[in-house]
């Protein structure tokens, strides 16, 4: 008999529970090094984290379960806590031990989370966090009597500053010396469990606290009625002037960068289909995905800042009557912002959205508002179409015209989302509420994972699609082959073997449907190869109208200009078809995930082309008329 | 507005006003999650202030801030117990 070498004991599997606000998120990055491997929950989009305790000889693996208030579950993410902890989520195996985290300043309510977690009897660790804070608003809680009173280790912790981590990562090696409770506090009863919360929270210390007065000092000006407003709309004229300040030269750096090295690849390397798969198939790709990182990003960035301080609670605080008047709640304008980088993450977001039929309008309605995908679209356009002349100052025509395009989508959300309230998801009134937590930093480190998160997220989800996409496309359009005459300039040869191949075939048949919107097959196979993505045309009326170089933005637009089929009229159509229509795989796919069929997403697909189409057509016979 | 208790509800207190939450069948609309985050009878509340545009309202209780609309403010109801400009009583339900 052979003795097999003894494989490596499992790794303990610790889960962090505990509310949002409560310093959960910088303990798990404290714990980890930050150093995350982010996936889905089995099943649903909930997004899972798991990281390895650093500095421990035992192999621990740590999750970050979502946030939750309640083990009686609200929202999608919050399932997911109740269901893991049952042991029910299938595909994920029931924690070994539990690290529950509550923000020492609200303690009278998360106790109340905390009977209910101790109900699933799973080995347990209570720490609590932001002590500093506690000891500076109202003096020292008796942890060691909480503990003897829970039954279960109770650990203080100032997570960003690392006070307390080392002996919380010693006791995490071990939940088998951990201390269990022998009896449970109640919890069914909301009003036995608080009975009994203040009780506890009478005899550990926890004192008629002073309130944190830096947020008082904050929320006196940034929720004041006139300053109130007039910052909330400062901070979103900023947030979108981001976009065109700091990302649009970055965007172009991209852009150039690629352009440059498809002329290398072509200089370089011998012509044939595999130099043209690289150069039009992969770096044309590889370059519509990458251009989306700069917008991604900034965007990103500010979101995560703005929530992390604490000021989107506020900003959804202040809009919540606005968004009442089309039947959403506050929450929703979280979403939509999101919705301005990408409707994918805007969608994601919709998950702490209380009510199901809150989430789904705001699913349906979030791709229509101005994405970065209809940003190079809309660049060109107006670029090549809407002369360059100032209106008033330094407000030019261009600008203007990109703005109402903003606006419009905007509009068109919010009027769709009433429509929708109104008919297929009429019912209750949505209700509203959520913590206003107190004004704080977060560290650098934390906001760079979490930006890092939601653009490899990005990545992930539409990258690759974006990328199969452009593959796709090329393949259709550089087959079937036709020979073509060798003694032909390199962009007629390309114009030829365009014309025989099958995405022209495409554009053909589509064409006397697109023709009334002042489209002809051309435009026409751009817009079906913006099916897949919406910046997707830009590289395919490059390759359509023969530009040498695929990137050349110049160049395309010079030519777009000379066409005598496409004018102003054909160009303000196109425009008005990209604020409506559905043109995005990734948003299709991950609307389906997220509402669970693909009911939804087909219903937003066939609205949006509706309204695109009419808006196009509406559009294109009144500017023929007036021009 | 108060009923026979002495009861009135959350939404329509003053802001600045502090109460405490109490026992009455109004109540009973009250929604689970509003249980759950602590808005049981005996705790103390103190409304704060209402959002720019007039609705929802912010209050203040067990040592943290809550947002909630008028229409749900409405289903709590509460016995007002004086107006403060400087005590913050976040202390949870006292007997």
């Amino acid at each position: 008999m052979t003795v097999a070498a003894a494989a490596p004991p499992a790794p303990l599997r610790v889960a962090l529970v505990g509310s949002p606000n409560s310093g959960k998120t910088t303990l798990f990055n404290a714990l980890t090094g930050a150093r995350a491997k982010t996936a889905n929950f089995p099943g649903v989009t909930v997004e899972r984290r798991e990281g390895r305790l650093t500095g421990t000889p035992r192999r621990v693996a740590v999750l970050d379960l979502p946030g939750t208030y309640s083990m009686r579950a609200e929202t999608p993410d919050e399932k997911v806590v109740d269901d893991v902890l049952n042991g029910q989520l299938a595909g994920e195996e029931l924690p070994d031990a539990l690290l529950l985290v509550v923000d020492g300043t609200t303690l009278r309510r998360s106790l109340g989370l905390v009977t209910q977690v101790l109900q699933r009897r799973i080995p347990t660790v209570l720490v609590v966090t932001m002590i500093d804070e506690v000891r500076a608003r109202s003096g020292e809680l008796d942890l060691d009597l909480l503990g003897r009173i829970l039954g279960i280790p109770v650990l203080g912790v100032v997570g960003h500053r690392g006070i307390g981590l080392e002996e919380l990562s010693c006791a995490l090696e071990r939940p088998e010396g951990w201390s269990r409770p022998s009896i449970l506090p109640p919890s069914d009863d909301p009003d036995d469990r608080f009975a009994w919360v203040d009780a506890v929270a009478d005899r550990i210390g926890v004192t008629n606290a002073t309130r944190d007065r830096r947020t008082d000092r904050f929320d006196r000006v940034l929720l004041h009625p006139v300053w109130g407003i007039a910052i909330f709309a400062l901070t979103m004229v900023f947030l979108f002037q981001s976009i065109f300040t700091w990302a649009v030269p970055a965007m172009d750096a991209i852009e150039m960068g690629f352009g440059a090295l498809a002329r290398g690849s072509r200089a370089t390397l011998p012509p044939g289909i595999l130099t043209d798969l690289w150069t039009d198939g992969i770096l044309a790709g590889v370059g519509s995905v990458l251009i989306f990182i700069p917008q991604i990003a900034i965007l990103f960035t500010l979101i995560h800042f703005l929530e992390d301080v604490g000021y989107m609670a506020r900003a959804a605080f202040v809009v919540d009557r606005v968004m009442g008047w089309v039947g959403l709640q506050g929450r929703c304008f979280v979403s939509l912002l999101s919705s301005y980088a990408c409707a994918i993450p805007g969608i994601m977001a919709t998950r702490t959205i209380p009510s199901t039929r809150d989430r789904v309008a705001t699913i349906l309605v979030a791709p229509f508002m101005t994405c970065s995908a209809r940003l190079p679209v809309y660049t060109l356009l107006i670029a090549a179409f809407i002369p360059a002349q100032s209106l008033f100052g330094p407000v030019g025509l261009q600008g203007l015209v990109m703005l109402g395009l903003y606006v419009l989508g905007a509009l068109t959300a919010f009027g769709s989302a009433w429509l929708l309230n109104s008919t297929l998801l009429r019912g209750t009134p949505s209700s509203f509420h959520m913590e206003l937590p107190p004004y704080r930093l977060p560290t650098l480190k934390l906001l760079a994972a979490q930006v890092w998160g939601s653009v490899s997220a990005f990545l992930r989800r539409a990258g690759t699609i974006i990328l199969a996409a452009s593959l796709i496309l090329w393949v259709l359009l550089a087959f079937p082959r036709t020979p073509v005459d060798p003694g032909l300039d390199p962009a007629a040869q390309a114009q030829a073997q365009l014309e025989g191949s099958a995405a022209a075939r495409v554009g053909r048949a589509i064409e006397p449907a697109i023709e009334p919107l002042g489209f002809d097959w051309r435009i026409g196979v751009g817009l079906v190869a913006a099916l897949a993505a919406r910046e997707v045309i830009v590289t395919t009326l490059a390759q359509i109208y023969a530009v040498a170089d695929p990137d050349d933005f110049d160049g395309l637009r010079a030519e777009l200009l000379s066409d005598p089929a496409f004018g102003v009229a054909t160009a303000l159509s196109l425009l008005v078809f990209f604020v409506f229509a559905l043109q995005c795989t990734s948003t299709i796919v991950v609307m389906a995930r997220e509402t669970g069929s693909w009911r939804w997403p087909a219903f937003a697909f066939a609205y949006m082309l509706a309204l695109a189409y009419t808006a196009s057509f509406v559009t294109f016979q009144t500017a023929r008329w007036i021009l | 507005m108060t009923d026979r208790n002495g009861c009135i509800s959350l939404s329509e207190l003053p802001v600045g006003s502090q109460a405490r939450l109490c026992d009455h069948e109004r109540s009973e609309a009250l929604s689970e999650r509003l249980q759950d985050l602590g808005l049981v009878p005996g705790t103390d509340v103190k409304v704060i202030r209402r959002a720019p545009l007039g609705d929802p309202l912010e209050v203040e209780l067990r040592g943290y801030r809550l947002c909630l609309r008028r229409s749900e403010a409405d289903a709590v109801c509460a016995t007002a117990n004086g107006h403060s400009t400087n005590g913050h009583s976040t202390n949870g339900r006292s007997r």
